[in-house]
């Protein structure tokens, strides 16, 4: 499993480390992660976000991997994956939307190719190795990186895809985020494979497995998959371990199925410190310019919560919006329908009101 | 195991239950009667589910009897069928209905078909569970009615309970059945109620409606989640001078048409409720049945009340928009005694 540097953020691989820019941009993407992972939980008990899986503790396998793209590149996260959404370029303010269940939070920017985080297990798999061959149809050198949980890559569409990948040589990116559980599944429960990198042997391609907290190691073996897609070498997985201290969701309650011993030990093992140490340590940054740092991020994030306060509310006749490029005669009726009924209980509202 | 089902035992005491308490009792009825009985599914063991209708199973009957799988529905199904053809039966659970979908290969290609192309010398006495429905402010696709996918598979049953009672009786009906049974559960009901629920091996047959309520001016038809909604409408025309029967059909496949003639036979008008999209559900199944079989009956045109036809919306403000309510079904229950 490869290491760039120790849990306690000592050098391992001098000869793999990014340069300075890089492993402060990287560690600028696992804060403003980070950060929105802890508001996030604050403001679900506030009341002002809705129920969303929280990553925190991911963050090196969300932000190394997806830091490795281009805009122009695609990028097909699952719900847990808000992390690397950030990083690619998503805008905090619509990641919040999503998870209020805001429509405005299924309005990816144009300049994106990001897709609104996935629902169903594995279906994006599948759909990144269709974009990824596109692109190289179309003559471009952009890539599609799609990302699974370990739970994930026991459904059937995740072996289609590699299988596919590799057979027609797509430019896919494929990263499992091998967390330790499928909500209450340890993956010793999802599979008798102790090393999920090597399911790519199965299918002829590249399997590669980094420690998922150490995020100099994930963008380094991201970025050389990345680079052998662009230049056609095909396709990657990587395989990036790490581990859900959190709850599968911040309604969940793990204390049914995991104990404290599970956990032991992974604390130590958190990405965001790793590396603020050993940018510390290498006098690339200052406590004093961290909290610069900290402070920047806290006020991009207030400022986005506010642009996500602004959003207006969905009105009822949006729920018929986008089902067909030209609305079917069924759905312009029932748009009508929708249309009449809110106007009558309108009415009715104001009546209660006029009579109280 | 192709045995045909024992009649139902008449049971003396009760234990107040919510709906999903009592599917647990159900299977856990289901486990102590018979050991070749087994549960299987996304954290169905140590968990129970994520809505704890496992509770305690795993515990109880061990790892071998209730068990995690892996992540991954059509192998779920499929196993299931494996296991049912090899002398168990498998009750697996689907965590949403929503979730079903990776597993239609092997529902439309296989268990629906097992018996009619192995001329019974195979059958698949198999049980798959699936809460659906909403109501509760789910994410995407976690609120999906898929119902008419499955009735529209010949050769499954498709069973949707509305209260605790029904869903135990329904439940070990459908575990004591030879063929593969669907059983949908609404998720809004789960907690929302409690009643006594007749406790051991208690059995609703399939295929038999409940009259909810009684009246002679309009027949609601209704099942799962709806009935409840249907209801209150009901209360309020009631309250009106207007006589609803509500018809909760309980099982889609085989559907109870003889209750729902009967009734409309009677009242001569018909509003279908249900939370699917409204274009090609089970309502149009209901619609089209009345209208075959009892059309010298109707006083007025059938009016379908129904989700519409866009993916259930995951907007919270503007959930209950789609999800018919009691205000929407009233307005059609005015509507077929207007016309
Ligand atoms: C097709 C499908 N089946 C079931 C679910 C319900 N479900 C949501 S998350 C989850 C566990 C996923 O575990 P894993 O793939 O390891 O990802 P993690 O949540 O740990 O990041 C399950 C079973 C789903 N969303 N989609």
């Amino acid at each position: 499993m490869l290491q760039v540097i120790a849990p306690d953020g000592a050098v391992i691989r001098p000869d793999l480390l990014p340069d300075p820019a890089t492993r402060l941009h990287l560690y600028r993407q696992m804060r403003r992660a980070r950060h929105f992972d802890e508001r996030g939980w604050v403001l679900y008990r506030q009341g002002r976000l809705g129920v969303f899986p929280p990553f925190g503790g991911m963050e090196a396998s969300q932000v190394g991997t997806a830091a490795a793209l281009t805009k122009d590149d695609w990028l097909f996260p699952t719900y847990r994956d808000t992390g690397a959404a950030l990083t690619l370029g998503l805008p905090i303010a619509r990641t919040l939307a999503y998870w209020r269940t805001s429509p405005h939070g299924w309005h990816m920017p144009a300049d994106l190719k990001v897709l609104p985080f996935y629902i169903p297990i594995a279906t994006q798999y599948p759909q990144a190795v269709g974009a990824a061959l596109a692109e190289q149809r179309r003559g471009t050198r952009n890539v599609a990186m799609a990302f699974i949980g370990d739970g994930g890559s026991s459904e059937g569409d995740f072996h289609e895809a590699l299988n596919f990948a590799g057979a027609l040589n797509a430019p896919c990116v494929f990263i499992l985020q091998n967390n330790g559980w499928a909500i209450s599944v340890p993956t010793r429960h999802q599979t008798r494979a102790t090393d999920l990198s090597r399911r790519a042997d199965g299918y002829g391609i590249p399997g590669v497995r980094v420690d998922g907290n150490d995020a100099l190691a994930t963008y380094h073996v991201t970025r050389e998959a990345v680079e052998r897609a662009r230049s056609g070498g095909g396709p990657t997985l990587i395989e990036t371990v790490t581990y859900r201290i959190k709850p599968h969701t911040v309604a969940d309650d793990p204390t049914r199925y995991r104990t404290d011993a599970d956990n032991a030990g992974w604390d130590a093992k958190d990405p965001v410190t790793r590396l603020r140490v050993h940018l510390l340590a290498e006098g690339l940054m200052t406590e004093a310019s961290e909290a610069d740092l900290l402070a920047d991020i806290a006020a991009e994030f207030e400022a986005a919560l506010a642009e996500a306060d602004s959003y207006p509310e969905p009105t009822p006749a949006e729920i018929l919006d986008h089902v067909f490029a030209e609305p079917t005669p069924q759905l312009k009726k029932q748009r009508e329908e929708i249309l009449a009924e809110h106007v009558a209980q309108t009415q009715a509202a104001q009546g209660h009101k006029e009579q109280a | 195991m192709s045995a045909p089902t024992t009649p139902a035992p008449h049971p003396t005491t009760h234990r107040t239950m919510t709906m999903v308490a009592a599917i647990n009792d159900a299977l856990d009825v289901a486990l102590g009667a018979d050991n070749t009985v087994h549960i299987f599914g996304e954290d169905v063991g140590v968990m129970g589910g994520v809505f704890r209708a496992t509770d305690g199973l795993q515990a109880k009957y061990g790892e071998a009897r209730v068990f995690d799988t892996p992540l991954a529905e059509a192998g779920i199904v499929g196993m299931g069928i494996g296991m049912g053809l090899a002398g168990l039966k498998p009750i697996a659970e689907i965590q949403f209905a929503g979730f079903l979908y990776p597993a239609l290969d092997q529902i439309l290609s296989h268990l629906g078909r097992f018996r009619h192309r192995t001329r019974s010398r195979y059958h698949l006495p198999m049980v798959i569970r699936a809460p659906y429905g909403g109501g509760v402010h789910t994410p995407e696709q976690h609120a999906d009615s898929p119902e008419a996918i499955l009735a529209h598979t010949p050769g499954v049953k498709v069973v949707i309970p509305s209260t605790p009672t029904d869903a135990k009786g329904l439940l070990l009906s459908a575990i004591n059945d030879p063929d593969p049974v669907f059983f949908f559960e609404p998720i809004k009901l789960y907690r929302s109620t409690k009643e006594d629920v007749p406790v051991g091996d208690y059995r609703i047959p399939i295929g038999k409606a409940r009259l909810v309520t009684q009246g002679d001016d309009v027949t609601v038809i209704c099942y799962g989640g709806m009935v409840e909604v249907a209801q209150k409408a009901a209360a309020a025309a009631q309250a009106a001078g207007i006589g609803v029967e509500v018809i909760d059909l309980r099982t889609l496949v085989p559907m109870d048409t003889d209750t729902v003639l009967a009734s409309v036979a009677k009242t001569g008008r018909a509003v279908i409720v249900t939370e699917a999209p409204r274009t090609a559900g089970f309502h149009s199944e209901i619609a089209a049945v009345i209208a075959e079989e009892a059309i010298e009956h109707l006083r007025a045109p059938i009016v379908r009340v129904t989700g519409y036809d866009a993916p259930y919306p995951p907007f919270t403000a503007v959930e209950d928009v789609y999800r018919p309510n009691p205000v929407r079904v009233a307005k059609a229950i005015r509507q077929v005694m207007n016309y």
